[in-house]
């Protein structure tokens, strides 16, 4: 483990090389509210971030990322466009694993920007390949936003649709749910029942509770609704399943992922973005043809990414945590602006596990 | 040193314990006055009785200052991260059996699953503005088991005690807490979810990895386990 003053140095090496790329060093407070944080990612953030509280603020978190915080400071008084930088603590909560630090470094980058966000993906892409490139470091790619184009083309219920897309990063879920809306799954007994009943609050007994009985009439309309709806067709459900196993290197995937296109043109939008990022990465002297992709990469840990995905990890030291990791959040802008928006993309490095990896080399 | 074995200073479960620990000839039993939490031992040499609430024993286990404890497996769940590396389950007691529940009210003809709590929850925030509130103590298993089981848009409040009059009193929509019968759930218009079952837990007698043990404390463990044919 390097020392804390190594670590500090070591930081402010990355930071000022992110400088020299144009960014603006930011700082943010290390006490967060813990509400914004809870409303973007549900109580699941608990079991990762520290909370703490006091009787005057109520409940604050020890900032788990940089991300909310700085998209948070652009949106009230950001110029556009931007390139930010910053570095800190960040802390998480490791109750799986006592190896895992709970309080680390963090060097980000983060692009606030309208014009040609795919030209934007392959800046940040670029910029961290070219730092960590003496690391000898494995990249993975992925795009979060091709799943989403080919839910949103389904040929099925907006209801449907919408269930899918809320439950895009867990995965679990999101497979029971496609296997019930296919047909796949037999509905259970109990839910025939309710949805045969003449009238089904006949034996509910008591009303109580905030959840009132036009709330429950609301839920069985809809489950009528889907009921009559025509199952998902075994064609798309095999698109869907044949888009989340593209996983190859990233001119062999695009080829994939237009073949695909062609019986599910939805997702051809998101093809051609990822076509124009492998352009503009090109560009930029990254060799495409051995780069991987995965088009599910991403998907359990990297909540709030709605499109390019990409993480650097140390092959053959699965113990390690990604040594650095981003994508793009443009949801979360629109989420956080309070009726504004902005495209955005960034990454985070870890010094600690840069100096690591160097010390063992 | 000695031995220590922290027991629950009160209840059925205190007497429950005692019951179970005569049975292998060793007499367990509080010195004094009721109002004085000192024990004493017999039938066993060098093993000190430590009177503790239930709910500290994981901890006192976890910190290595007792080196046996009676308490929960859902109380050792909920307040000991990676419980296996810390505590080692010696032998369940038989007494004591409860489980760790989801609860709705009995009213919401259409949630019978997990499936429906969570198009519930998703539906509920956006009428109501906020995410659905899960009333309980056990906030690590209940998170971890909905984690697991992909529901969204809730939040756990915080509930110590009569957990299951939340829901009327609407501080809460939902409720996870221990049933040992499920009468007290239906007295409430409450109703457990298919598949809300979270944990089974009973009494059990669980050993310290950390706490320090000399030669003499060793015997007094092996003669313990011998009494109760445990390995």
């Amino acid at each position: 483990m390097p020392k804390r003053a190594a670590i500090r140095a070591e930081a402010e090496r990355l930071r000022h090389l992110f400088e020299a790329a144009g960014a603006v060093p930011v700082e943010t407070s290390v006490l967060q509210p813990a509400e914004v944080l809870l409303d973007l990612y549900g109580e699941d953030i608990r079991a990762r971030a520290y909370v703490t509280s006091d009787a005057l603020r109520g409940e604050q978190m020890l900032r788990p990322d940089f991300t909310v915080p700085v998209v948070q400071m652009h949106m009230e008084h950001g110029a556009e466009p931007a390139r930010y930088t910053y570095s800190g603590a960040v802390f998480r909560r490791q109750e799986d694993d006592a190896a895992r630090s709970n309080e680390y470094t963090q060097v980000g980058f983060e692009i606030f920007e309208r014009a040609a966000p795919e030209a934007s993906d392959a800046e940040v892409f670029a910029l961290f390949y070219d730092i960590l490139r003496p690391l000898g470091l494995r990249a993975a790619t992925g795009d979060i936003g091709i799943l989403m184009a080919a839910v949103d083309g389904l040929q099925t219920t907006d209801r449907r649709k919408a269930a899918l897309r809320r439950h895009i990063w867990r995965p679990r879920r999101f497979r029971a749910l496609i296997d019930r809306f296919s047909g796949r799954a037999p509905v259970p007994e109990a839910r025939k029942a309710l949805l045969a009943a003449g009238d089904p609050m006949a034996n509910a007994g008591a009303m109580i509770g905030l959840r009132g009985p036009d709330e429950i009439a609301a839920r069985i309309r809809a489950l009528r609704e889907d009921q009559a709806a025509a199952p998902i067709s075994g064609a798309e459900v095999d698109l869907i399943d044949a888009i989340l196993a593209v996983r190859e290197t990233s001119l062999n995937a695009l080829e994939r992922l237009r073949d695909i296109a062609v019986d599910m043109p939805a997702i051809l939008p998101a093809v051609d973005r990822l076509a124009a990022r492998l352009d503009a990465m090109e560009a930029r002297g990254i060799d495409v043809k051995t780069l991987d992709f995965e088009a599910s990469y991403g998907r359990t840990q990297m909540e709030y990414y709605d499109g390019f995905v990409f993480g650097f990890s140390a092959e053959g030291r699965p113990d390690l945590p990604l040594v650095a990791s981003g994508g793009r959040y443009d949801a979360l802008t629109r989420q956080l602006g309070r009726g504004r928006e902005i495209p955005a993309v960034g990454g985070v490095i870890r010094p600690d596990l840069v100096l690591g990896l160097e010390g063992a080399q | 040193m000695s031995l220590k074995l922290g027991v629950p200073s009160k209840g059925r479960l205190m007497e429950k314990t005692f019951d179970w620990f005569a049975k292998g000839g060793i007499t367990l039993g509080r010195s004094g006055s009721d109002r004085e939490y000192a024990g004493y031992v017999q039938g066993i040499d060098n093993v000190e009785l430590v009177l503790l609430s239930a709910g500290e024993i994981p901890r006192e286990l976890a910190a290595g200052r007792i080196h046996l404890g009676v308490t929960g497996t859902d109380l050792v769940r909920e307040k000991l991260g990676q419980w296996e590396h810390r505590v080692k389950e010696l032998a369940e007691l038989g007494f004591g059996q409860a489980d760790l529940v989801l609860a709705v009210p009995a009213c919401w003809v259409d949630v019978g699953t997990l499936d429906d709590l969570d198009a519930a929850a998703a539906a509920f925030r956006l009428r109501h503005g906020f995410r659905m509130r899960i009333a309980t103590k056990y906030h690590r298993l209940v998170r971890d088991f909905l984690r697991e089981n992909g529901v969204a848009d809730y939040q756990l409040m915080d509930s110590q005690g009569a957990t299951e009059g939340t829901v009327k009193n609407e501080t809460a929509e939902a409720i996870a807490d221990i049933t040992s019968t499920g009468d007290t759930l239906r007295a409430n218009h409450l109703k457990i979810l298919d598949d809300g079952l979270m944990l089974k837990s009973q009494a059990t007698l669980f050993k310290s990895r950390v706490a320090p043990m000399e030669a003499e404390d060793r015997r007094a463990l092996e003669t313990l386990k011998a009494k109760f044919g445990l390995d």
